[in-house]
């Protein structure tokens, strides 16, 4: 029997800055993870990766990372996720220093 | 220093034209970016967790004054205002974006750097002794070999699609402050019945897999050292694995083969390679030579700084920390500590670097070194003005006197910056420095280097701790392992894994734990802590780290 499916988030680096971004649900990239599409069906998951994956232009090393749903949208689950989300712990200068929560 | 001659700059100018018409393509799509990914590593530039990384190659850590000022420059135009000094002597921009870069490598330029082969699979960045030319106990400057090393190396045609990449180290001091051992080949400078060579180590690596290098040769006379490294990496060349990336190290070559069959290999290469060479490299060495020639030491009244030691605690505190003999009288070696406790090891400010310059500027003979250790030294200041150097550190924040103390941590970037890491390094570091500065029980501790990784290819150097510590991710947990007795000197030992993991929140607790074991275990103030673990063994170290039994196994479990 497969494991159950968990949902997922598309995620990449942008070519340009480099930072971390998240496909949305309308098919844009955002660099708040509480923006991404929360996918809850492996054949989306496949399809809108592959799309992603697609836009060589735009981004770099597009994967599905594992997301759970919460209060304000789509949060992570692995601590690696995290940090790529909110940036470096040492000291806050990557996206946590900026104005907007991530 | 060397200065780049007409050549150099025209290569250097011409790979960040050809890197910089890269980069255009790239962006407008006439690249993609799998075809894009190996030419930008070859100038050193990666893609990181957050952003792009550039790794800018310092020459066996070497730098002036202008060229740290450049540094400053680019961390402030291009990055964040700081840049990271990394166990290689490199130093890394975290935050910059694709299309600065190019003009990144052209500031450098502008000063005699580049990121050149500071990725793939080539000769990296060759690394020296941080006081050479200085220390008093020293044979010989080894930087002049270092940047022969560094010349033939760079662009080498043969050489630029190793089986994995390859660190050479050097060191011209007995005492080895270039961890030679634990590099792909080691070189240190001996002689004998007068003649000046070398001992060739080779095989050394840390890693997933770590190893101590072998005695290749024990005496190679300087004349031969090209064509002799061009045998070893013509050897391994053509017989490492190209199979596996995790055998693909020549440590993993000599595992296999044995020391006495590469041995004979590089022996058979040697007299053709010797025959190609023809002398040119030994002239070139020569002129080398002239550019590392001392500066001119003054005869100063070192009065001055004893007197500051007598009035001021604290910095007689620091000078017994950090400063070191030099090998002029009226001299000493100054190491800026980068681990100010709570702060991020390696990292400096723009406005730090530029302290630094302009202090190497007026009372150090413009030199500038970066450590393997991710500190600063200034390496050539007299004793009499070491007391305006020492205020004027502390008034940058660049005053912490704990170099080669409990505090003085390497540190990977780990999972805070680096996509291969399993676990946060940095944290760890600074969470430690600051319990024990909590303590006060450093200084009582005396000599002992903590060493952490975020993953299993050691760049925190972790094996060579006298007590390692590697970051693992265990079922999406960050996991801590402790090993202990680690030496990364002329005593070179890999540590042993000490027993189960620790979580994030217990390994500060372990490592104190250890330090407070030790002070209670050790024979007196001069037994350092690498010397009571091998004099008692693990045993009393394992009790300290696990003291009951039951969590014990629970954490085995967990681990």
């Amino acid at each position: 029997m497969s494991r159950p499916f968990t949902p997922q988030v598309v995620t990449a680096n942008a070519l340009v800055a480099g930072d971390v971004v998240y496909l949305t649900p309308d098919g844009h990239w955002s660099r708040h993870h509480a923006e991404a599409e929360l996918i809850e069906d492996p054949d989306r998951a496949a399809a809108r990766l592959a799309e992603a994956a697609a836009q060589t232009g735009t981004v770099v090393g597009a994967y599905l990372a594992e997301a759970r749903p919460g209060p304000a949208g789509p949060m992570p689950v692995h601590f690696r996720e995290l940090f790529r989300a909110q940036g470096p712990s040492n000291y806050p200068h990557g996206k946590q220093a900026e104005t907007r929560d991530v | 220093m060397y200065d780049y001659t007409a050549f150099d700059a025209a290569f250097v100018r011409a790979r960040v034209a050809q890197f910089r018409a890269q980069v255009a393509r790239r962006l407008d799509g006439s690249l993609t970016e799998e075809e894009f990914k190996p030419l930008r590593l070859m100038n050193g530039l990666y893609l990181q967790l957050h952003a792009y990384m550039l790794r800018v190659a310092i020459p066996y850590g070497t730098l002036n004054p202008g060229q740290m000022r450049q540094l400053a420059m680019i961390a402030d135009r291009w990055d964040k205002g700081y840049g990271h000094f990394t166990t290689r002597q490199n130093v890394q921009f975290n935050w910059p974006r694709l299309h600065d870069v190019p003009d990144m490598l052209e500031a450098l330029a502008d000063v005699g750097m580049h990121a050149i082969q500071t990725s793939g699979n080539t000769i990296r960045n060759v690394t020296a002794d941080h006081f050479a030319g200085a220390a008093a106990d020293e044979i010989a400057d080894p930087r002049p070999v270092a940047e022969l090393i560094r010349q033939w190396s760079t662009d080498h045609p043969e050489f630029q699609f190793l089986p994995r990449k390859f660190k050479i180290a050097i060191t011209g001091s007995p005492n080895d402050r270039a961890v030679t051992r634990a590099h792909d080949i080691g070189l240190r400078m001996v002689t004998r019945d007068g003649a000046p060579g070398f001992e060739v180590i080779l095989g050394g690596g840390l890693g997933r897999t770590p190893m101590i290098g072998k005695v290749l040769r024990d005496f190679l006379p300087e004349a031969d050292l090209l064509p002799y490294l061009e045998a070893i990496l013509a050897t391994y060349n053509l017989l490492g694995r190209r199979d596996n990336k995790f055998k693909a190290r020549i440590k993993i070559t000599v595992h296999e083969h044995g020391i006495d069959a590469l041995r004979d290999l590089v022996e058979a290469e040697f007299p053709r390679r010797r025959a190609a060479f023809g002398g040119a490299d030994r002239d070139w060495l020569a002129a080398i030579a002239a550019q590392f020639a001392p500066p001119a030491f003054r005869d100063a009244d070192p009065a001055p700084y004893h007197a500051a030691r007598d009035a001021d605690p604290v910095f007689r505190a620091w000078t017994d920390t950090n400063v070191a003999a030099h090998r002029h009288p009226g001299y000493g070696i100054v190491s800026i500590s980068l681990k100010a406790h709570g702060a991020t090891p390696g990292d400096a400010t723009a406005a730090q670097m530029r302290v630094m310059a302009d202090l190497a500027e007026r009372h150090g003979h413009g030199a500038l070194r970066i450590s393997h250790e991710q500190n600063v030294i200034l390496p050539h200041v007299p004793l009499a003005e070491i007391p305006a150097v020492h205020a004027a550190l502390r008034d940058a924040g660049l005053g912490t006197a704990n170099i080669g103390l409990a505090s003085d941590i390497i540190a990977c970037p780990g999972m805070d910056y680096c996509s291969l890491a399993t676990a946060r390094s940095i944290p760890v570091a600074q969470d430690i420095a600051q319990r024990l500065d909590a303590l006060g029980i450093e200084q009582a501790a005396g000599p002992l280097k903590i060493k952490i990784s975020g993953c299993i290819n050691a760049c925190g150097h972790h094996h060579v701790g006298h007590i390692g510590i590697l970051g693992l991710d265990r079922a999406g947990v960050e996991n801590y392992q402790v090993t202990l007795g680690g030496d990364g000197t002329e005593t070179a030992a890999i540590g042993t894994r000490a027993g189960p993991g620790f979580a994030a929140d217990e390994i500060v607790p372990a490592v104190e734990r250890l330090i407070l074991a030790y002070l209670e275990l050790r024979d007196g103030p001069d037994e350092t802590f690498l010397e009571a673990y091998r004099r008692l063994g693990a045993a009393p170290f394992k009790a300290a780290l696990y003291p009951e039994s039951e969590p014990r196994k629970d954490r085995s479990r967990a681990a």
